[in-house]
């Protein structure tokens, strides 16, 4: 082949290629999480763009940790994603005050959500949306079912129920009682505090209140889920204290702890890691008396927006409506159990554990954790210093009582309601 | 006139390289960060502010507590070092270069490998080893009857921070060690045996002819040190986050430094008060080196052979 010819076919293949590249859009998603990459890749992507030919979208996730920060300097930089995946409440509302994050108000799909699934991702008036919101999570206690039934435990309906249970598992000595490490300080505060606060404050009437100050964290009411946390130390395996996150995951899919305080975002690498090992049943957290309403942590926890920069705004709206839709829903509900979609249209789930967590809805009051609405907009940062609390108590290092003292300080000292409580 | 000696362009050709890169991925940030510590974001965008950062920084009792709290940590850490690290760096280098050693270059080798290891692989290795549920650190203090003597160490409030100054010291040693080596092989062995002749042989011979001459390489590694340790941040992100658990006690400047610039899980990131905290690790690490160039390096005294 002579060197012209060569040339010319390089120039066309260039040309063709060019021509090719420029019909596909690409949108490229930010998120933390970095769990769902193969559920991304395998079946949601796949199901998008065989709908809609001519739009190519990456998953292009970071750690959960480091996700805000990363997520902040690449906006600021100009170097982030078309869709960002949007963090519940101030963190995502900052970013929309900056331009960062666009107004989705008038997008179609937003017919489909409540104004409470909504509620994460509004301004603080609700008449600005800016994220598709995605998924919630519910807190409870995951346990081996098959370690109960050898040992004749029942899940528990009460607190007693619940230490007599503990009890029963530590006399016998085969399992550890409760896997739960306080190295990360957040499982304390998530799975710990927040799990079982809400029968305490009751939901969102706690909530509230704490928000408009009329209840103050030094309350019985919210004094007490530390108390309760505080008792869990004697149940934790040995050297808890530096147990991290993934060790008490792998603590109890190994079978060798027996329950599992638990965010139902585990279900699904559970359920891979377990497989047929043991069976997995859940119950919610224990109410004080039989017959008590109870209350559950329904966490709205992931959403879906745009970044204003992005260059291809129409295929990235495009794909945020189809993220509105029930077909969405289905596939996200299903290829990840344990995120309960909050469109108002039920789904029907597969897996019995995340049916058994998601029908907890019918019986229960949801609320969402205590901290995350405006009372975390402050130094000290309300959420931050309950992990840092709540990790605390369960070391026995601060009474939950001082626990309580401080953060209720913290909080006074720029959160203008509890002013003066 | 003429001969007047024409000006040495040369002189500025030859620098501007070197002068050029430095300011530019050196000074510039430098008073950038300065700078940006004197601002403050207010509800209209940002202001100047003076400085009102430090003020909070020193005077907000949630502020200065966890600033001074990082300081001591700090402060600690250092201490650590200079204690363990460095005096075990001198004892190994004095043992490599004893003539009667064998295998000298395979010890030397497998201490200096640690130092080359990426902070990542380091901390999550020893928080494997250490770990009370797969760690073999339990196991192995069972084995010769002391498990009675394992706690949990990287999670208890008093015991946390040594744990991993010492683990940053198992993987540092082999820099003060092979500074010192060479430092010792530089000694003419005409001093040495002169010492010898004059009857000075064993550990006096190295009190009393070698430690003074390595004392300037001793000097600059002490300098090494305080700026790496005030510097540190890797090993404590690592293994224990950036909180810095149990209760901030591992909490060193450049975490507390990363936790208020970048924010953390709710917490929004505070770019002005984060400039603030990176100052004052600046005056810190200026000062220490201050006192070590005017007040010690200076008079230490220099052998000329």
């Amino acid at each position: 082949m002579n060197r012209p010819t060569l040339r010319a076919l390089l120039l066309g293949a260039t040309c063709l290629a060019g021509a090719a590249e420029a019909q596909d859009a690409t949108l490229t998603i930010e998120s933390w999480r970095n769990d769902d990459l193969a559920i991304w890749q395998e079946k949601i992507i796949p199901a998008f763009e065989a709908s809609h030919p001519g739009i190519k979208v990456t998953f292009a996730p970071s750690a959960p940790t480091e996700y805000n920060a990363a997520l902040n300097s690449k906006l600021d930089a100009g170097t982030a994603g078309d869709l960002i995946t949007c963090r519940p409440f101030d963190a995502s509302l900052t970013l929309y005050d900056k331009g960062q994050l666009a107004d989705l108000t008038d997008l179609a799909a937003m017919a489909n959500f409540s104004d409470v699934a909504k509620s994460g991702w509004s301004t603080d008036d609700g008449a600005h949306t800016f994220c598709v919101p995605m998924a919630s999570v519910i807190h409870g206690f995951i346990y081996n079912k098959t370690a109960f039934e050898e040992l004749g435990v029942t899940p528990p309906a009460t607190t007693e129920e619940f230490f007599a249970a503990l009890d029963k598992i530590k006399a016998d000595g085969t399992y550890i009682p409760m896997a739960m490490g306080a190295n990360d300080q957040w499982e304390a505060a998530t799975m710990g505090y927040q799990n079982v606060g809400p029968n305490h404050w009751k939901g969102e009437q706690g909530r509230l209140a704490l928000i408009a100050g009329t209840q103050k964290l030094t309350d019985p009411q919210w004094v007490a889920p530390f108390t309760e946390i505080a008792r869990w130390k004697d149940y934790l395996g040995d050297g808890f204290e530096a147990q991290t996150y993934p060790d008490s995951q792998n603590l109890f899919t190994l079978g060798r702890a027996a329950i599992y305080p638990a965010g139902s975002w585990e279900i699904a690498p559970f359920r891979a890691q377990v497989a047929d090992a043991f069976e997995m049943g859940a119950f919610p957290p224990p109410v004080a008396k039989a017959g008590d309403e109870c209350y559950i942590s329904d966490h709205v926890d992931i959403a879906i927006g745009m970044n204003p920069a992005t260059k291809n705004p129409e295929a990235a709206r495009t794909f945020l409506e189809w993220v509105g839709t029930p077909e969405f829903a289905q596939l996200y509900a299903n290829a990840l159990p344990g995120f309960f979609p909050l469109q108002n249209e039920a789904v029907a789930l597969d897996d019995p554990l995340a049916q058994e967590f998601v029908s907890w809805r019918e019986k229960c009051k949801s609320t969402i954790r205590s901290t995350y609405q405006i009372l975390s907009r402050g130094t000290p940062n309300l959420e931050n210093e309950t992990w840092n609390a709540s990790a605390n108590v369960i070391r026995g290092t601060e009474t939950p009582e001082a626990a309580a003292a401080r953060l209720q300080e913290g909080l006074a000292s720029w959160y203008e309601p509890q002013k003066g409580n | 006139m003429t001969d007047r000696k024409p000006f040495r362009w040369h002189i500025l050709v030859f620098l501007a390289p070197a002068v050029v890169v430095y300011t530019a991925v050196m000074i510039l940030p430098l008073f950038a960060t300065l700078n940006l510590a004197l601002f403050t974001r207010g509800p209209d965008g940002e202001a100047f502010a003076g400085l009102q950062n430090f003020r909070t920084l020193f005077g907000d009792p949630r502020w200065s507590a966890s600033f001074w709290n990082a300081l001591g940590n700090n402060t600690w850490f250092f201490v650590i070092h200079m204690l363990v690290q460095n005096p075990i760096g001198v004892a190994l280098a004095a043992l490599l270069s004893s003539p009667r050693l064998r295998f000298a270059a395979l010890y030397r080798t497998a201490i200096f490998i640690p130092t080359v290891l990426s902070f990542v692989i380091v901390g999550f290795v020893w928080k494997l080893i250490l770990s009370p549920i797969w760690g073999i650190a339990p196991g192995m203090l069972d084995a010769v009857g002391l498990k009675s003597l394992f706690s949990p160490w990287l999670g208890q409030e008093d015991t946390a921070l040594t744990t991993l100054a010492l683990i940053s010291v198992w993987q540092f040693v082999g820099i003060p060690m092979m500074l010192i080596y060479a430092a010792l092989l530089s000694i003419p062995d005409e001093v040495i045996e002169a010492a010898e002749m004059d009857g000075v042989t064993g550990w006096a011979q190295f009190w009393r002819i070698k430690l003074p001459l390595i004392l300037p390489s001793i000097g600059i590694i002490s300098i090494l040190t305080f700026v790496g340790n005030f510097n540190a941040f890797d090993l404590i992100y690592v293994s224990q986050g950036a909180l810095a658990g149990p209760n901030f006690a591992t909490d060193i400047l450049g975490t507390f430094l990363y936790r208020t610039f970048f924010g953390f899980q709710l917490q929004l990131g505070d770019p002005h008060m984060g400039a603030a905290i990176a100052t004052a690790m600046f005056v810190i690490i200026l000062v220490g080196v201050s006192v070590y160039l005017f007040g010690i390096q200076t008079r230490l005294r220099r052998y000329q052979f």
